[in-house]
C-alpha cells in the first residue's frame, strides 16, 4: 500500500478499495463508490477522511480492503502521485485491459453502488 | 497413457461446493473479510492489484489434453482469454470475478482439477522435472513419488497451518531440472545398491533471504519417503518461527538452529512416525507407479525428420534449441516456449491451450507438462512427427526457437498485476527480448538465464538467474537491481548484487553492455555467460555495467 502521509490541503487524498463481487478497483465518491478514479472524492481534512475510511470499512458488503492514498488535484479530477496507484487507475501495461479499456469503450459504470 | 485424474474427485467436488457456500456467506454478510480471506486463500483465490486472481494447481506440471481444454474454457468464459504459467508449474487467471469462481471450480472438478493448497501456509504444489518419464538421464520417473506426496499432503490435517508456506521439489535426472536447492525440501531421486531412494535437502528458498538448501540425509530409501518428509515438516511445524512472517520459512529455522540440531530432531521424529505407517503408503506408491507407466512408444524410422532438418533452416534451428533428449531412440521432448516476440512471458491464450491439447493427442501420447520456466513441454514426440508438429506450432506463433536463450526469460507478473510488487517485470522482460532479437545477438550469446522479479519475494527467481533483475521502488520511481552469477541447475548459486540499481530505461543498455563484454571475454562459443563469469569473477562484468565508476 502507500506510504503513510499526513493529509492536508497541500497533500490531499482519496479512498480506494476493490469491489467485493467483481474485484475491480473502486474509489469512494460523493454518492457511493465509482470505478472511475476521476470521480473520486478528494479529502483534505484528516478527521473527515478518517471518518470516511471508517464508513468504507463498514461497507464490507460492497468493498474489500479500503485505504486512504495520496492524490493530487488535476484538471479532470484527482490524479495519482505514485506509480502503483497510476497502474491501479489504468490497468496493466502488457494488455489493454482493466480501467483503460473500460474508459475507452465508455462502459457505463457497473461498479457504481 | 496414464490416468492423471486424482482418485479423490468426490473430495474435489465437495471442496468446490464448500467454497460456493463460503462465497455466498461472504456476500450475504455472514462472514467478514477477515474470516473469508483464509478460506479463499485455501482455494487459491487472491485479491491482486486490479482484480481477484485464481491459481489452479497442476500437480507436478503434468496435465492431460482434457484438463488443458478446461483451462482454455476458464480463460475464455470467466477471464480475459488467457492464463499465466507459474514457476510452480501451475496456472494463474488474472481477472476472475469472485461471484464466478465457484463455477470455475466446478468446471475444474469435472476434470479432477482444483485450486486447493495453491496458497496459504500449507504444502504447495509438488514440482518436478518437466521431462519426467522421458529424460535421457533419468534414474526413474519421479511422478509416482510426487503423486504420493500430493495425495498425502492434500488436506493433511496437521499441516494446514504451518508457520509459512512449504514447497517440495523432486529431481530425477543426472542434471537437476527441478531446482531442488531452492526448495524447503528438495528430493534428488537416486539409487543405492540398485534400490531407489532420495538424497534429501532442506532449508533452501529465495525471497528476501535467499539460501541454498543443505543435504540432511544422503540416502533415504523410497519406502521411508512419507514418514521422513512428515518428520521434517512436523519438526519445522513446532520449531519454525511464528512471531515473524519474514523469518518463518524452514530455511530460517535451519539457519538459526543449525542443520545438526534439525537433523537430530528429524531423525528422532522419523523413528516415532515410521511406526505409524503400516504399508498403505507403499501400496499407494505401487498403484501410482502403475498409473504412470510409460506409453507404448513407436519404433519407426526418423528419415523424415532428418530430411526436414536438412531442407528447412528454421526447423533445424528450432530443433537445435527446443528439443530435449529422450530416453527412447527416435523420440524427443519438445519445449514450446511462451516467450515469442511481444509476448508476455508465460501467458497462454485459450486458443493456444486448445492447440497444445490437440497436438498432444495427435503427436504426443496425450501428455503435456507445464515447465517451471513458464513454458510447456510435450514430453514424448516421435521425431518423424516433428515436422508436422513444428508446422502447426509455427502457424500459431508457438514455434519460437529460443528455449534456454536470452529471450527465454522467467518473469513474475510484477506490478502489472501483483499487489505485493514494487515495480513492473513484464515490460523489462519484453524490452530485453526485443532488443537482443533486434541486434541479432541471441544466437551468438547462446545459453543464458535471465530472471526478473518485481519485488524481493523473488517469484521470478532472480537470484537464480545468470543475470537476475529485481524491480524496486526507489523514492517513487521504478528501479532495477542486477545480480550476476546465479544458477538454478548445474552448480546451484545465488547471484550477487552487481551494484547500484538502474532506472527502467537504463536496464536494456546495461544488459547490452554486459553481454557485449561477455562476448569479448569468452574463450569460445561453448563458454556460456555463466561459465565465463565463474572463470573471471565479477570484475569485468561490473566494469561493463558501470563504465563510469570503473574509469574513475
Amino acid at each position: 500500500m502507500s506510504k503513510a502521509f499526513t493529509l492536508s490541503a497541500a497533500r490531499p487524498g482519496v479512498i480506494t478499495a476493490n469491489d467485493l463481487r467483481q474485484g475491480h478497483n473502486v474509489w469512494m465518491c460523493d454518492d457511493g463508490w465509482t470505478a472511475d478514479p476521476r470521480r473520486a472524492t478528494i479529502f483534505e481534512d484528516e478527521a473527515i477522511a478518517e471518518l470516511a475510511l471508517l464508513k468504507a470499512i463498514g461497507q464490507a458488503d460492497l468493498v474489500v480492503g479500503p485505504y486512504l492514498v495520496e492524490a493530487r488535484r488535476g484538471p479532470n479530477g484527482p490524479e495519482p502521485t505514485h506509480f502503483r496507484e497510476a497502474f491501479r487507475q489504468r490497468g496493466p501495461s502488457n494488455y489493454f485491459h482493466g480501467i483503460q479499456a473500460d474508459q475507452a469503450q465508455d462502459i457505463p459504470e457497473t461498479a457504481h453502488v | 497413457m496414464f490416468d492423471v485424474r486424482p482418485v479423490e474427485t468426490d473430495y474435489v467436488r465437495h471442496r468446490a461446493t464448500q467454497f460456493r457456500a463460503q462465497v455466498e456467506r461472504r456476500l450475504d454478510g455472514s462472514l467478514t473479510e477477515d474470516e473469508f480471506k483464509p478460506l479463499r486463500l485455501m482455494n487459491g483465490v487472491y485479491l491482486q492489484l486490479h482484480a481477484y486472481m485464481l491459481r489452479v494447481a497442476i500437480p507436478y506440471g503434468t496435465i492431460s489434453p482434457d484438463q488443458m481444454r478446461t483451462l482454455a474454457l476458464l480463460a475464455e468464459k470467466w477471464d480475459k482469454g488467457y492464463g499465466h504459467w507459474t514457476t510452480r508449474q501451475n496456472i494463474q487467471f488474472n481477472w476472475p470475478k469472485l461471484v464466478d469462481i465457484p463455477d470455475m471450480l466446478d468446471a475444474l472438478a469435472d476434470v479432477g482439477m482444483h485450486a486447493i493448497q495453491t496458497s496459504g501456509n500449507t504444502i504447495r504444489n509438488v514440482t518436478t522435472d518437466a521431462f519426467a518419464g522421458a529424460a535421457f538421464d533419468e534414474v526413474a520417473d519421479p511422478r509416482p513419488y510426487a503423486e504420493l506426496l500430493r495425495s498425502w499432503s492434500t488436506d493433511h490435517a496437521e499441516f494446514q497451518f504451518l508457520p509459512r508456506k512449504f514447497k517440495i521439489a523432486i529431481s530425477s535426472g543426472q542434471k537437476d531440472r527441478a531446482v531442488i536447492a531452492s526448495h524447503d525440501i528438495g528430493l534428488r531421486l537416486t539409487e543405492r545398491d540398485g534400490k531407489p531412494g532420495f538424497e534429501v535437502w532442506i532449508g533452501g528458498g529465495l525471497g528476501r533471504t535467499p539460501l541454498l538448501g543443505q543435504v540432511v540425509r544422503d540416502f533415504l530409501p523410497e519406502e521411508d519417503l512419507l514418514p521422513y518428509v512428515e518428520a521434517i515438516i512436523a519438526t519445522y511445524n513446532l520449531s519454525g518461527r511464528r512471531d515473524n512472517k519474514y523469518k518463518a520459512r524452514v530455511k530460517i529455522t535451519v539457519l538459526e538452529r543449525g542443520l545438526e540440531t534439525m537433523r537430530a530432531e528429524i531423525e528422532e521424529e522419523f523413528k516415532a512416525r515410521r511406526r505409524d505407517f503400516h504399508g498403505a503408503d507403499r501400496e499407494a506408491l505401487s498403484i501410482f507407479k502403475d498409473r504412470f507407466r510409460a506409453p507404448s512408444f513407436r519404433n519407426a524410422p526418423t528419415d523424415a525428420y532428418d530430411a526436414e532438418r536438412a531442407a528447412n533452416a528454421p526447423f533445424r534451428s528450432w530443433t537445435d534449441t527446443n528439443l530435449h533428449p529422450h530416453r527412447v531412440d527416435g523420440y524427443a521432448s519438445v519445449i514450446v516456449t511462451f516467450k515469442a516476440p511481444g509476448q508476455t512471458p508465460g501467458d497462454a491464450s485459450a486458443q493456444q491451450m486448445r492447440l497444445l491439447a490437440d497436438l498432444a493427442e495427435r503427436y504426443g501420447h496425450h501428455d503435456l507438462r507445464v515447465m517451471h520456466d513458464q513454458n510447456v513441454a510435450l514430453p514424448h514426440v516421435h521425431k518423424s512427427d516433428l515436422p508436422a508438429l513444428y508446422a502447426e506450432l509455427k502457424a500459431a506463433g508457438l514455434a519460437t526457437a529460443n528455449a534456454g536463450l536470452t529471450s527465454d526469460i522467467i518473469a513474475c507478473p510484477g506490478m502489472d498485476y501483483c499487489a505485493l510488487a514494487t515495480a513492473r517485470s513484464i515490460p523489462i522482460a519484453e524490452e530485453i527480448a526485443d532488443h537482443f532479437r533486434a541486434v541479432g545477438l541471441e544466437e551468438e550469446i547462446g545459453n543464458l538465464n535471465i530472471r526478473i522479479s518485481g519485488c524481493i519475494n523473488a517469484c521470478g527467481h532472480h537470484h537464480l538467474g545468470h543475470i537476475g533483475i529485481l524491480g524496486l521502488d526507489r523514492a517513487g520511481v521504478e528501479n532495477y537491481q542486477i545480480t550476476l552469477g546465479g544458477d538454478a541447475y548445474d552448480i546451484p548459486a545465488i547471484g550477487e548484487r552487481a551494484g547500484a540499481g538502474f532506472p527502467a530505461e537504463e536496464v536494456v543498455p546495461a544488459i547490452d553492455r554486459l553481454l557485449r563484454a561477455y562476448l569479448e571475454v569468452r574463450q569460445d562459443a561453448t563458454e556460456r555467460f555463466i561459465d565465463a563469469y565463474r572463470r573471471l569473477g565479477p570484475a569485468p562484468f561490473k566494469a561493463a555495467l558501470y563504465p563510469v565508476a570503473a574509469d574513475a
